[in-house]
């Protein structure tokens, strides 16, 4: 019999043994005499299942997981029989988690074979480039912006427009930058899509180049992601054979090329000008705005920079229409957003689906509580400089607009769950630390308040002199917010003042009243 | 972790000549200089600044900003636990102080013997299989003691 096996070479697979996994059923299969042909894919996001590996069945693919090398012998069993194993999980697709999503971006993640260019044209890749190149800049601009997508690197500002402001900037040498730095904790949908569907991310990258006059784009890529770089290597490699990147795009006039970056373990090297910075070879401080990098960006040219999810999310638009895309979701928010599930939660990975759900269908419903089967009592939402979210609030839909007016913020998607052991003075104490560890040192409030901050904490979490520190706690983020020149220090007090607020019992002080009328 | 090179002169001007061209070049040459040498030899700083028309001290300063760049050899082994946020709700703290006590050194720092340096970082994208760890650029997710225990003792082998 012929078998043929999806085993993901995912980071968060390969972190649980899937490589060994993979040689394992490569090893066992030629001794059994079965030939089989192993496929490396990205990962479906059912994180809590890696390695989930999967045989292609007329049925569709099915899964096997969590697995381990001495799983293989039995599962290759069960395939060569359809016989029933425990670890069967029945036709990926129609698993739960996966139903209820409404995969646009990650339509490909986990399906195709990430290093290879014919698997994703054969999957449909590329066919928003074509319709962009019958299309021209201008409808191409247009489209972006009618589809209401919104910058998934954390700021939600509407990409369409920053487009039209690079295409109206004149001639000359123009760029598009991917911000793939995902330095938030809770967050690796960017390194997902750059290890499972590559290719979108360059055909995006592509798209934008046509739209605003660019032919040179750049990935900065953290360097903690050596996964996601030697997929981009291989993919934009695969891409400029296929003629997919280079002169003369498909046949055109246009030629665009992209050249991958590596960080240097600098958080604040994801924020959009300081990665300008870094990439020109400085230390990667925050630049002022104004200039907007649309105007004078990287090597002070007009350059487009977006997060790796906003790009990606492009070829589809382009394929499916602007109205397609703006369908999903709720006010705003438009389109569906890859939300990462993370830190103690049972159903963790990715879940992609229109804006509206809310907290609590996010965390309770689809995550199914925490991991380790404790009471869920507070999740952070939008990496360290979001805030942190009580049960009490756990009505709030996912959507921009939403969580600010609730003092949070939505960021680049991820929800970090912590049961009823979390000590949340602790957690506020963390982000002034990690605001002190990665400021870029260019304003006072930020380097020198979130330093101050700790101490303070320390202090509070010391039992020495509780209230005063308490409202000098308060006066020091007020500070940090309003004098701090980008959102590192501008931010921090969010998860601070957040963790204050709902859990003030954890700073000794007073329950707050909404818990008291509970 | 060996394989690397020792400083020498000659060497460090071919990987500098090799990458000078790109536009934008630092980071690029001194992520190839610390992939040969295992780190960014001072000596290393004016060869850069001439071949890129920067002053030592433009160098020196991107040398020290950035977290990655290490200036004095490397450990025999680099043990990095992550201490973000999702890595904490999953009892990261807890394995930072066995890695700590076990190792007898802090993080930031190396065994006196040179065998492990341990490093934190903030975040490794495994968040959903918190929490997790890398050595010697191996990546290890669902940390527990029992893991923990391998990795400690793979360093001291
Ligand atoms: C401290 C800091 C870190 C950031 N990190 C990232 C990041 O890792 N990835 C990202 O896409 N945006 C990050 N941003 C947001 C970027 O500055 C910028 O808004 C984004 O790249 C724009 O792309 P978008 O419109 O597609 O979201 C960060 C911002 C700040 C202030
Ligand atoms: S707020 Fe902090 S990170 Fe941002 S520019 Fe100021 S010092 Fe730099
Ligand atoms: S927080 Fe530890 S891997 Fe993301």
């Amino acid at each position: 019999m012929n078998v043929k096996l999806f085993v993901p070479q995912d980071a968060a697979a390969v972190a649980l043994d899937a490589d060994a996994v993979a040689e394992a059923f490569a090893r066992t299969a030629a001794r059994r005499g079965i030939a089989i042909e192993i496929v490396r894919t990205g990962s479906r996001g059912m994180h809590w299942l890696e390695p989930l590996a999967e045989v292609a069945t007329e049925a569709g693919r099915v899964g096997y997981g969590p697995m381990t090398v001495s799983d293989v012998d039995g599962v290759l069993d069960a395939i060569a029989d359809g016989k029933p194993h425990p670890l069967c999980i029945g036709v990926v697709d129609a698993h739960p988690f996966m139903a209820r999503q409404q995969r646009l971006t990650f339509a490909r993640c986990g399906i195709v074979d990430p290093a290879s260019l014919d698997d994703y044209v054969a999957h449909g890749g590329y066919r928003g480039l074509a319709r962009a190149l019958v299309l021209g800049p201008q409808a191409i601009v247009a489209a972006v912006t009618e589809s209401g997508l919104r910058g998934r690197g954390g700021a939600g500002f509407p990409t369409g427009i920053k487009w039209d402001t690079v295409a109206k900037a004149g001639d000359g040498q123009k760029y598009i930058v991917c911000n793939a730095d995902e330095g938030d904790s809770g967050t690796f949908a960017d390194r997902m899509i750059m290890e499972g569907d590559p290719f979108v991310l360059i055909e995006g990258m592509t798209i934008a180049g046509i739209a605003v006059g660019a032919t040179m784009g750049y990935i900065y890529v953290r360097s903690e992601y050596p996964h996601a770089i030697r997929a981009l290597d291989t993919a934009v490699a695969a891409a400029r054979r296929g003629r997919k990147l280079g002169a003369g795009i498909d046949g055109s006039s246009h030629a665009f090329h992209i050249e991958v970056r590596v960080g240097a373990g600098a958080y604040v090297c994801g924020e959009e000008t300081a990665l300008l910075d870094s990439l020109e070879g400085k230390r990667g401080t925050v630049r002022a705005k104004p200039p907007l990098p649309a105007h004078k960006g990287l090597f002070g040219r007009p350059t487009v920079i977006n997060n790796v999810l906003s790009l990606a999310s492009v070829p589809g638009i382009l394929e499916k229409g602007a109205e397609f895309y703006r369908d999903f979701g709720i006010g705003r928010s438009r389109g569906t957003m890859p939300i990462q599930l993370a830190g103690n939660v049972r159903h963790a990975g990715l879940f992609e689906v229109g804006f509206g759900l809310t907290l609590g269908e996010l965390v309770d419903d689809i995550g199914g509580g925490t991991a380790s089967g404790r009471p869920v009592r507070a999740v952070q939402v939008g990496g360290p400089l979001g805030a942190y979210f009580p049960r009490a609030l756990f009505d709030t839909p996912f959507d921009y607009e939403a969580f600010a007016a609730r003092d949070g913020l939505i960021g680049h998607g991820g929800i970090v769950v912590f049961d009823d052991s979390v000590d949340m003075a602790h957690q506020a104490r963390f982000a002034m630390e990690f605001c002190a560890v990665e400021s870029c040192g260019k304003c006072t409030p930020c380097r020198v308040g979130a330093i101050r901050g700790v101490e303070v904490m320390d202090r509070i979490i010391a039992d020495n002199r509780r209230t005063a520190n308490v409202e000098l706690l308060k006066d020091l983020c007020d500070t940090m917010k309003f004098g701090s020149l980008c959102a590192l220090g501008g931010f921090t007090p969010y998860p601070v003042l957040s963790a204050l607020a709902h859990f003030p019992e954890d700073f000794g002080l007073p329950p707050s009243r909404r818990q008291a009328a509970e | 972790m060996s394989g690397y090179l020792a400083w020498n002169e000659a060497t460090a001007r071919a990987v500098i000549d090799e990458n000078r061209a790109a536009p934008g070049a630092l980071l690029p040459i001194l992520h190839a200089l610390q992939e040969t040498f295992g780190y960014v030899d001072r000596a290393a700083e004016p060869l850069i600044a001439d071949a890129l028309n920067l002053s030592r001290a433009d160098v020196h300063g991107v040398v020290t900003f950035y977290a990655d760049f290490r200036t004095a050899p490397p450990a025999a082994h680099e043990l990095k636990l992550c201490r973000a946020e999702a890595c904490q709700s999953m009892g990261g703290d807890r394995l930072a102080d066995t890695a700590r006590r076990r190792l007898g050194i802090g993080f930031g720092e190396a065994t006196p013997d040179g065998r492990v340096r341990l490093e934190p970082v903030y975040c490794l994208g495994l968040c959903s299989v918190a929490p997790s760890a890398m050595l010697d650029g191996r990546i290890v997710g669902r940390l527990d003691d029992r893991k923990l225990e391998a990795l400690l003792a793979e360093v001291e082998r």
